[in-house]
This record gives structure tokens, sequence and C-alpha cells, in this order.
């Protein structure tokens, strides 16, 4: 079949800039094939090379004791003792989403599952940070509907337990939602799998679903700012079979028990493409790939086609000759294919073959490695105005609460994560819907504890202190469960970053992270970059999502416990009463105003290692976030069934969002035995009222617990069932 | 007791059944679903929850035509017990072997909770950790748990007292509120609740281990 010709046209629908062209002809001296140009555009697009982010994203911490492997492979890897290690990731599949709900969301899912068991080990924790437009807004009620379908659809057949996340509504993301997947899996230290390919003519193999024509082309658009042609790009979102996925884990870890696999890439965005010149490109080798071994769902596939197609649940795979029929045998098992669709070659050549025709001959570690890189030009976000506390509006504490929990930001979720398995595994310690999500390590003591935080509005008034805050919140979610933080995962969701504005809003978020990650010793072991999140021109709140692990070495050490009839609720940590970026400002009043709270992360460390030292004295324990010690309040009442008396009615004491705060549920005996230590370590501690009867009270201010329950469990299905 | 877990490639519960059944005190064995026989001597069938072939079509329609279908309706109509959770329930319906259907949830969601089950008054092996009347919580997860029987089946279910479980709150729309069937011989039992996922402190109850030690304790028995 003849291939188009090289126009300028063509070159620009791949969403090559001239100046990147230009540089494609001074590599291989000559013009590009047809698809080879579709090989450099999935190679070069933003969403694979990081050519924006690249320079910042080296700067964040990454290494530490725990860590086994860092960013650069499909996941990272943390050790949590014994031997074991946990490989966790979280990746945006946004721009897909928004396009088809269900799919979108699904594939998403799958992608993330497949990162984590390509390197060897069997998932067993599923997160997802949703962000959606306004809840009136047209579009947001099937997008919702849509994405939870499909991360259920496609997480409930797999057979991996969601046990948290977040979902967040503003008008900064009606033309673009955010659907960031994250996925944890349990793996022997000795049998982790990588992608480096090593050894002359082995073959590579290609194993999973047939190659159809779906999402041809899907990294270039997720590259691309939407405009109204967006229904236009429904073809380039992938479909999903979890099914498949199911029996390709299945198969992949069998088959890497039988020490048959030398390296293995899964074949996520730009496919075939991508996952042959990462192999190669890692063991300095180059590939050969014959596309008429390649399986293929639909007729007359032409080369560029599969080069391309990000159809789902497949993988590549470089495997030992002498043990290719007990690999086959494997596979077959499975009912899936297993095809042998090309070899390694000594020299640094990525060559493919359809027929007798070469369709590509380009220098493997040059297409790889040389991507474009940016300094992007960037502008520092401005200092905004801090808030004046007479500009603060005096609330009655439990109208401000009753408005906050009827909004579906801080309404209880269950309308969604009863639509997510939670439990299959039977290791689901604490399903989500308070603090972060517990497993058990099977067959162990130890518990894993999983949270994903973010605070978009604060990151918008200041991306550093912003950036700090998420990496600060996560450390707090872990800790409140008595957890060891031990790594992050970071999905770094912004607008486009040709916007000076936007670069430094990524920039200063970048700083922010990397400043609270070393602080906090969580470092970054994995990521995605999500970049280019506008539509006609606007863009989102930035949004760098943080998804952190903790690990809890014995049950007896987690803080998994209720507040009971009399014990006293303990505030922990420093409140000035900050209101600026405050939820309750945002939501009540309608007004986002004043800067982010200041993250002092000596004082988080501090707080933090005071609450896992002193884990024997607290029955319950809460971070405090967004609605402040007012909101957290009514939730430790809430999921404990008992009233909570908060002694002031004060608003800025209620609902300021000062950091580094928990809020401890614990009897007498140990208040006063945590008074002491907290005496000892610097740690600020404060009694502020007690649990008890069924009202939630604030100083005169009183309502019954029932009713503040009825609207925090019934108002999301309200407004979205 | 020797039990056998089938094993089908969309099948994600049947890890969690063999612990729950190991922990009962069972010698357990997985059973790949292309097998064709059984191992010999096992008194229990288990089918897992799941999704045993994507269960696109029919919840356990094709899983039911698998081969090792065919041993497990032999190893039924020698008398043998056989246990269905969720998928598992799903396809005991399609072979035939308890009546009735499991349609789609009434709302059209998949749902995951705990929901509260009234343990009925129902003669079976299964229930012998129980009391008759007793109330307890198992988590249900399931998208197509909707059980469906006609009148007169129903009338007949009830007349000959073959309602294992019905749920306080009925999350999905089954029919008379039920939420698990025995055969007519008591030996099979299918439900839609998850027991194995209630079966250890580390679950936040043991109201399903129950099921798994009265079973036990009845075999020993036997």
């Amino acid at each position: 079949m003849t291939e188009p010709a090289i126009t300028p046209d063509l070159i620009d629908a791949h969403g090559l800039k001239p100046d990147e062209y230009e540089r494609i002809l001074e590599i291989i001296g000559r013009e590009p094939t047809f698809t080879e140009l579709g090989i450099f555009s999935a190679m070069w697009n933003e969403h694979c090379s990081y050519k924006s982010s690249k320079k910042w994203l080296r700067t964040l911490p990454t290494e530490g004791p725990q860590v086994i492997c860092g960013p650069g492979e499909n996941a990272g890897v943390v050790d949590i003792g014994d031997r074991q290690a946990v490989i966790f990731k979280m990746e945006s599949h946004n721009h897909p989403s928004y396009i088809e709900p269900y799919q979108g969301a699904a594939t998403g899912v799958g992608g993330i599952l497949r990162d984590v068991f390509t390197m060897g080990a069997r998932p067993i924790a599923a997160m997802n940070s949703l962000s959606f437009g306004e809840p009136d807004h047209p579009k947001t009620r099937q997008l919702v509907h849509g994405v939870v379908e499909g991360i259920g659809g496609y997480g409930n057949c797999f057979g991996v337990p969601t046990v948290g996340g977040e979902v967040r509504f503003d008008a900064a993301y009606n033309g673009n939602c955010l659907v960031n997947a994250f996925a944890a899996g349990l793996v022997d230290s000795d049998k982790i799998y990588y992608s480096e390919a090593s050894g002359v003519g082995m073959p590579v193999v290609y194993l999973g679903a047939k190659t159809g024509r779906d999402g041809v082309g899907g990294a270039t658009m997720a590259s691309a700012e939407f405009d109204e042609s967006i229904d236009e790009k429904r073809p380039t979102v992938q479909v999903g079979d979890p099914f498949t996925e199911k029996r390709l884990m299945e198969a992949t870890l069998e088959l890497m028990a039988t020490g048959a696999v030398i390296s293995i890439q899964d074949m996520g965005a730009a496919g075939l493409t991508c996952s042959a010149v990462e192999m190669g490109d890692k063991g300095g080798l180059g590939v050969k790939l014959q596309l008429d071994a390649v399986p293929q769902r639909e007729d007359g596939m032409t080369a560029y086609e599969m080069m391309l197609s990000e159809s789902q649940e497949r993988m590549l795979m470089v495997l030992r000759p002498e043990r290719e029929a007990e690999a086959r045998a494997v596979f077959e098992k499975w009912d899936l294919d297993f095809a042998i669709v090309g070899e390694t070659l000594p020299e640094d050549r990525f060559l493919v073959m359809h027929g007798n025709e070469t369709k590509a001959d380009l220098p493997l570690a040059t297409l790889s490695g040389s991507a474009p890189e940016y300094d992007r030009p960037w502008v520092e976000t401005p200092a905004v105005e801090p808030l004046n506390d007479e500009d603060v509006p005096q609330i009655d504490p439990i109208d401000g609460l009753k408005a906050l929990i009827s909004s579906p930001n801080y309404a209880g979720k269950a309308w969604i994560y009863e639509q997510y398995d939670t439990m299959v595994m039977a290791d689901t310690v604490r399903t989500p819907g308070f603090g972060a999500g517990i497993t058990r390590v099977h067959g162990t003591d130890k518990l894993l504890a999983f949270t994903s935080d973010v605070t978009p509005r604060y990151v918008k008034a200041n991306p550093q202190m912003g950036g700090r805050q998420a990496v600060a919140e996560a450390y707090r979610n872990l800790t409140a469960a008595g957890a060891k933080p031990l790594a992050s995962t970071d999905n770094l969701n912004f607008g486009n970053p040709e916007k000076p504005e936007i670069m430094g809003q990524f920039v200063g978020a970048i700083k922010g992270i990397g400043e609270a990650v070393a602080a906090l010793d969580m470092p970054i072991v994995s990521g995605n970059v999500s970049l280019y999140n506008e539509t006609d021109g606007q863009a989102i709140l930035p949004t760098p999502t943080i998804a952190a692990i903790g690990l809890i070495e014995h049950e007896d050490k987690a803080i998994l416990g209720t507040a009971r009839e009399g014990h006293v609720a303990l505030l922990i940590g420093e409140s000035t009463g900050h209101m600026g970026q405050s939820a309750l400002l945002a939501e009540v009043f309608n007004r986002v105003e004043g800067d982010a709270p200041a993250v002092d992360l000596a004082a988080e460390k501090r707080n933090g290692d005071f609450i896992r030292d002193n884990h024997a004295w607290i029955t319950a324990c809460l971070d405090l976030s967004d609605g402040g010690l007012a909101l957290a309040a009514f939730e430790m009442a809430e999921a404990s069934g008992v009233g909570v008396q908060i002694d002031t009615d004060n608003t800025m004491e209620l609902f300021g969002e000062d950091q580094a705060r928990y809020l401890v549920a614990c009897n007498f005996d140990q208040a006063e035995a945590l008074m002491l230590a907290a005496g000892r370590a610097g740690v600020p501690i404060a009694s502020v009222g007690k649990f008890t009867g069924t009202d939630v009270a604030f100083a005169g201010s009183a309502v019954p617990l029932e009713e503040l329950s009825e609207i925090f469990q019934g108002s999301f299905a309200e407004s979205f069932g | 007791m020797k039990a056998a877990v089938i094993v089908f490639p969309g099948s994600n519960c049947d890890r969690d059944l063999k612990v729950a059944l190991e922990r009962a005190g069972a010698d357990v064995t997985m059973v790949w679903h292309k097998d064709t026989e059984l191992p010999r001597g096992i008194d229990l069938v288990a089918v897992p929850g799941g999704f045993s072939f994507g269960d696109y079509l029919r919840c356990g329609a094709i899983a039911a035509n698998s081969p090792i279908c065919r041993s497990l309706v032999a190893h039924v109509e020698r008398g043998g017990f056989a246990l269905g959770i969720c998928n598992g329930f799903q396809v005991l319906t399609e072979t035939g072997l308890l009546p009735g259907a499991l349609r789609r949830n009434e709302n059209l969601k998949y749902i995951c909770k705990p929901v509260g089950l009234r343990v009925e008054a129902c003669e079976t092996a299964y229930l012998a950790g129980y009391a008759a009347g007793q109330e307890i919580t198992v988590p249900i997860a399931h998208h197509d748990g909707n059980y469906y029987v006609d009148d007169a089946k129903l009338a007949q279910l009830q007349g000959e007292g073959r309602i294992a479980f019905t749920y306080l709150d009925n999350p999905n729309g089954s029919v008379a509120d039920i939420a698990g069937v025995v055969s007519r011989n008591r030996r099979v039992l299918g439900m839609m609740p998850h027991p194995e996922r209630m079966a250890e402190p580390a679950h936040g109850g043991t109201d399903g281990k129950a099921m798994f030690d009265g079973l036990m304790s009845q075999m020993a028995l036997a």
C-alpha cells in the first residue's frame, strides 16, 4: 500500500512543530516515511516525551533507603520489609475520559494495572482522583456517571479492590475533567521485572489481545488542547476489556514464575512503538519488528496503524528462546494471543517490516533519547493578597457545616464508592470514606495505607505552598491511620505549558512538592504529567495529585478505632484561624480569596511522628484539611455514631484550614498521657471538646447528628443519583 | 472435609474462598475450568465470585457450559455438596442446579457494601452455625444479583423451606428479598453475599465465618 506524501499539513496533524520536523530531517538525513512520521510523533508528543516537564521533574527527590526503583520504569518500587515490595503509580486518562467517559476511565484503570503487573506484581489496591466541572453544568452528570461506571466496570471485573480516592467539582474543570488512576501491587523483592532487553537475536514476543484500529494517535490527541471539534476525536479513545486484562495478568505472572522472561513492557500510549523502542533503548540494543506476525483484529491494517494503535491489554516481551514452548503453553492456557513479532538486533536500529517492505528504519537510541526538551518560559505566580481577618464573615457553625456537607465536594461519596468492589481479595481493612484506605499484606500482620490528595485552589493561589500541601495532606492521611509514609507518586495535571503563567504554576508546584517529599521522606518513585488540560483557552485549576503509600509494620500499630461516648476531642497542631482559600469561603460564600495556608514542614514531621509514636493512646484520628475542625469533628462523629460537643463557635477556629493538624479521640487517661507526651515533644495540643450524646454542638449551637448524617449521606445521591 | 474451588479465567474470589475454607479446616484443591474431572474424594465443590468469562452476556452462562461443570453436575447428582457465591450462584442457576435467575440490580448499578441478612428457617448443613432468624452482616458485591423466580416456584421454595438467607433491606430488587437458596436435597447453596469477606476480625466482622465453620462441623458428623 502506498503511504501518503509528507506535507506541512500532515506534519501539523501529527502535532509536530516545524522546528521539530527539521530535527527529524537532521537525525535521519532524509524525508521520513509516513510510518516513520507517525513513530516520531508518538515518541515526541508531550504525553510520551515529557518534553516540557523533564527539566523540572529532574529536580524532584526520588531516592531513599526504602526505594528499590524510582521513576523511569513502568512504576516505582518500594521496600516493605520481609523481602516484599510494593509497586505503584498514578496516571491520568483525562482527555479520553472527557471524550468517552466510560471507556476513557476504564482504560485508564486498565493501563495503570498493566504498569504494575508488567513489573511482576499482583495488583492489590486501586484508587482514583477525579475532578469534574460544576455539579449543575450540563456535561457533569454524564461524566460522573460514565467515569464512575467505567472505573467500576474495569476494576471490579479485573478483581482489584478500590480502597480510596477523591472527587472534586469546580467550574474550572467544566471543559476538562480529570481522571487520575492509581494502582499498587505486591511482589517479592527478588522477583521484580524491568523493561531492559538483553541479548542479541532474542525473540520479541507479542502477548495479549489483538491489535485493532482503536486509539490510533491517542497519545498525540492527549497532548493537544480541546476545541469544539472534540466529538470527532472519539475514535482515538481505546476500548477496554477487563476480562482479557485479568487473563493477561494471570498469564504474565505465571510466565514470569517459569523464569522465561528476560524483559517485558506493556503497550500503553503509542503501543507497539513505545514499548519496542523502550526495551531496546534500555538494553542498548536494536529491535526488528515483522508486522505480518502481529495478531490483528481487523483486515488490511497498515504498518502506520499497527505501530500507533493503542488497543488495550497487550504486552511486549523479550523471551529466552529455549523457553518458547513453555511460554506459549501458558498463554494458550489462558486463551491469549502469543506471537513472535521480531528480534533484538546488535546495532542501534529500529527496523519495521511489513511484507517485504521496510516501513521504518530509524536509529533507535536517537529516536528514544532525542525527543526535544523545552525550557519553557515561565513567570512566577504573583503573590496574592492575604485575607484580612476583618473580611472573614461570621456564620453560625451549624449553618456553615450544613452548607459544606450538602455540597458534592464535601458530602459523603458512598454513591460513588459503593459502585466499586472495595473488598475483593478479602484483605481490605478499611474501605473508602474515612481517611486513608487500608489493606492487609496477604498472609501477614502488615498493613498498607493508601491516600490521594491535592487542594487545587491552594495550588492556584500559591503553587509552591499548594504543592507542599498536597504532599503534607497525603502524609497526614497516612499518619492518622498509624502508618509510616513510604513514598509517593505524582500525577501533575496542568493547562497549556506554552503559556508562561501555566508553566509558572507547574514550576512552583514542583518546587513545593520537592521540598515536602524531601522533608517528609516520601520520595517520588513514579508519576505522570498531563498538560494541555484546556478547552477554548480555559485552563483547569493546577492539580498536582499526590498519591502515597504508608506501611503499618504490625496491625497492632494501626489507628482504626472510632470515637466513643465520653471520649475527649484533642486537637494536635497549631491553629491560627487561616481562612484564605478555605472551603467555607469558597463553597458557602463563593469567595475564592486570600493566600493558601502556609505549610511548615518541620511541624508536619514533628506532629506526624508524635501521632505514630503515641498510637497506643489514640483510639481514633483524622487529619484536618478542607473545612477545618468543624468538618473533621463532624466526620469523626458521623463515623462513630456518637455526638460531639466542641467548645467554640468561632468561625475562624472552626473552619480555618491551618496545616499540620489532627483531631484525636481517646479516653480521659489516654488524653492525659498524650498531653504529657506532647509537652515533651513540643507538639501543640489542646482539648477542644468531647464526644458525647446525640448532637453535634459548637458551643451553644447544636443539631442532632442524625440530621447532619442524613444530609451527608444523602446529598450526593440526590444531586447525581 | 475435602473441597474443590473451581477457577474460571475471570474468577477473582477464588483465593478468598480458598482461604476461608482452609481457615475452617477444609483441605482445598483449586480446579481449572478446562479440567474434565474433579479430584477424587471431593465432598464440596465451591464456585467462587468474579466474572467467570467476562460476563459480558448473561453472567455465568458460558461458565455453566465449561467442561468442569459437567463434573460439577455429576457430583451433585451423586449427592455431593456444592456452594456458589455471587458469580458462583449465577453459574449454579445457569447449570440448572438451583432454580431462578439473577437479573440486573434494580438500580442498574454495581453495589458493593455490607448488608444485613436474616438466616431463614432452612434445614441445611450450611446454616448449622446460625440460629434460625439470626440477623447477620455480610457484604454484597455484584451488578446482577436481583434474584428472580416466578410465583409458583417462589411458593414452592417457601413451602419447602429452601430460602436460606433474605435481605433485611433489599438492595437489588430480589423477589421476596431472597439472598440465597438451597437445592431440594439441601446440599447445594447459592447466595449473592460474600461470607468469605466477613470471616476474620480484620474484615470488620466474622458473621460469614460461622457458615464455613457450621458446614465443617456438619461434614465432620456425616
